[in-house]
């Protein structure tokens, strides 16, 4: 059984991955360490958990402006997601995921954060605006 | 997006390459945004000295053109950079050569920024050096569209200035200085500035420690959206201002406020919201003053400080001042640190003052450019430091690995004579 979400492709491209969830806003500057490609924020419920090469799946950018500056730096470093579905679109998370160059999808017809769960197989095909999820869990 | 003949003159070239460049990085932007054209723009205020390992990096290999290229315009081409085509100025970066010694903060870092200066100088960048351009020579005036980064400046220009700015990043800001030009969207457009919560404090709101402390309650209550803020309010000033706006953007995501009666673009309570109904009002009582004062408190247990961090955002001369009348005639702990950050040009004028001598001689230091924040640096050995700031109370505990207490400037002053924590909420 897969569930599909449609939505707006906002940085073209096709990945196929494993989900990773935040149900919280992400911190870039402060929040993520580009070198190990971590979440860093203490009192974050993803505190230490890698997102590099998965599809990381959350509801937007909070924070500093350094947002776009340090998910740029995770494509530079290797650590950066697969790809990107996100709730909530604002200059942090738009350009940011412009410069992190993965394929990226927002505006969605149904709720990704609470659809999609962590481990998750997912497709984000930004060039049509579909996310395909095929659940893990029961 | 639709772009005029001129953007599309850049587009295409006919400025050259790094110019094209930065039109290919505002359109991808521009289209990810969904923002229908560009607007422009005489105000840049980004990021291009601050050093980091990546940086280093691109410079070893290709010079300050390839570190602007791959990371102020997100481009992979290999171009010269010309001089901006509008004024564009660098906030906050890494520590100076003040710093110089008093933290691990590699003395390398130091010298590349002192080298991007020079380079970034010359291609008409101007080095203002602090996370509060509003202080020192860039003060947008009413409704002038602005790119600028820094989530405390932004919140400023918008709110208290009536100017206009999203949340740009180190590329946006990058491609704009070259250009002119940013995406026509989010706070640019009149319909989007109108509130969209309204909050009233039911505790008086006075004073530094206060208009922090409800910026912090605002924030987290109302995360990305727009605040409208009544109730007992005593009128603030610059720095009161400054640490409410730093502290919604830190522990919210406010780019815009609305303070009816004070604030430029709400006259009145009414053209704060647009002329729109008001939403039911969120009440800021003793209850929630006290619940933010344990968050920012939250974090510390050991009351043995050894370092006081003031001047986040950068102080004022004000605040510079009133530190100086505190710390006059008294001496440090033994082994704790005092310093506070302030935009050099400030510095300049607060060493005239005598008032840099003053808080040198109690042993505290004034210093510039940077903040322990951004540069990932504190006195060495620091497991506890004190600040004033919301701001810096929210993030370097992560940042640093160490406890943090937060509260008044005479709470920090005498963390700093006695070596202990002592505050309370008053």
């Amino acid at each position: 059984m897969t569930i599909t979400l449609t939505g707006r492709g906002i940085v073209p491209g096709r990945a196929t991955g494993e989900a990773l969830v935040s149900h919280e806003t992400i911190s870039g500057w402060g929040g993520i360490d580009p070198e190990s490609g971590t979440i860093i924020e203490r009192r974050h419920e993803l505190y230490g958990v890698r997102f590099t090469g998965k599809v990381l799946v959350f509801p937007g950018a909070k924070g500093s402006s350094g947002w776009s500056g340090f998910f740029q730096a995770t494509r530079l470093l290797g650590t950066a997601p697969l790809a990107m579905v996100f709730t909530t679109l604002s200059t942090k998370s738009a350009l940011g995921a412009v410069v992190t160059r993965v394929p990226t999808i927002t505006d969605l017809d149904r709720d990704p954060v609470t659809l999609i769960h962590t481990g998750d197989r997912v497709t984000v095909d930004a060039d049509r605006g579909i996310v395909t999820v095929t659940p893990t869990h029961v | 997006m639709r772009l005029n003949d001129d953007e599309k003159a850049m587009l295409d070239g006919a400025e050259g390459p790094a110019v094209a460049a930065a039109m290919d990085l505002l359109v991808r932007y521009g289209e990810a945004l969904g923002a229908d054209r560009l607007c422009d723009t005489r105000n840049v205020a980004g990021t291009m000295t601050q050093p980091s390992p990546v940086k280093a990096s691109l410079v070893r290999a290709g010079g300050w053109a390839k570190a602007y290229a791959v990371l102020n315009l997100d481009s992979d081409g290999d171009f010269e950079i010309p001089h901006m085509r509008v004024p564009t100025c660098q906030l906050q970066q890494g520590f100076g050569d003040d710093a110089l010694g008093l933290t691990p903060y590699p003395p390398a870092m130091i010298e590349l920024q002192s080298d991007a200066e020079s380079f970034y100088g010359n291609h008409g960048v101007t080095i203002l050096a602090t996370c509060t351009p509003y202080q020192v020579g860039n003060l947008p005036v009413r409704g002038e569209h602005c790119a600028w980064m820094e989530s405390s400046a932004v919140v400023y220009a918008n709110s208290v200035l009536g100017a206009r700015t999203n949340c740009e990043g180190t590329a946006s800001t990058g491609a704009a200085g070259l250009t002119g030009k940013i995406p026509c969207w989010g706070n640019h457009l009149s319909e989007n500035r109108h509130g969209t919560h309204l909050i009233e404090a039911a505790v008086p709101v006075d004073g530094f420690l206060e208009w922090g402390m409800f910026g912090y309650f605002v924030g987290e209550t109302v995360q990305e959206s727009r605040p409208v803020v009544t109730g007992d309010l005593h009128r603030p000033d610059l720095a009161d201002l400054k640490h409410f706006g730093a502290a919604t953007a830190s522990s919210g995501g406010v780019e815009l406020y609305h303070v009816p009666g004070l604030t430029p673009e709400a006259p009145t309570l009414d053209a704060a919201f647009g002329g729109r109904a008001w939403p039911e009002p969120i009440r800021y009582g003793r209850r929630e003053r006290r619940a933010v004062y344990e968050t920012l408190n939250a974090q510390g247990d050991r009351t043995d400080v050894d370092f006081v961090l003031l001047g986040c955002p950068h102080a004022s001369l004000d605040q510079i001042a009133a530190a100086a009348r505190m710390l006059a005639g008294r001496t440090l702990y033994p082994g704790t640190e005092l310093w506070i950050m302030t935009p050099r040009a400030l510095r300049t004028v607060a060493d005239r003052n005598g008032y840099t001598e003053i808080i040198t001689r109690a042993g505290g230091r004034v210093l510039t450019d940077s903040c322990p924040a951004m540069s990932k640096a504190a006195p060495p050995g620091t497991r506890v430091f004190a600040t004033d700031s919301a701001k810096q109370a929210h993030y370097l505990p992560a940042i640093l690995g160490i406890e943090a207490w937060f509260g008044s400037l005479e709470d920090c002053v005498d963390a700093a004579v006695t070596g202990r924590w002592r505050g309370g909420l008053r």
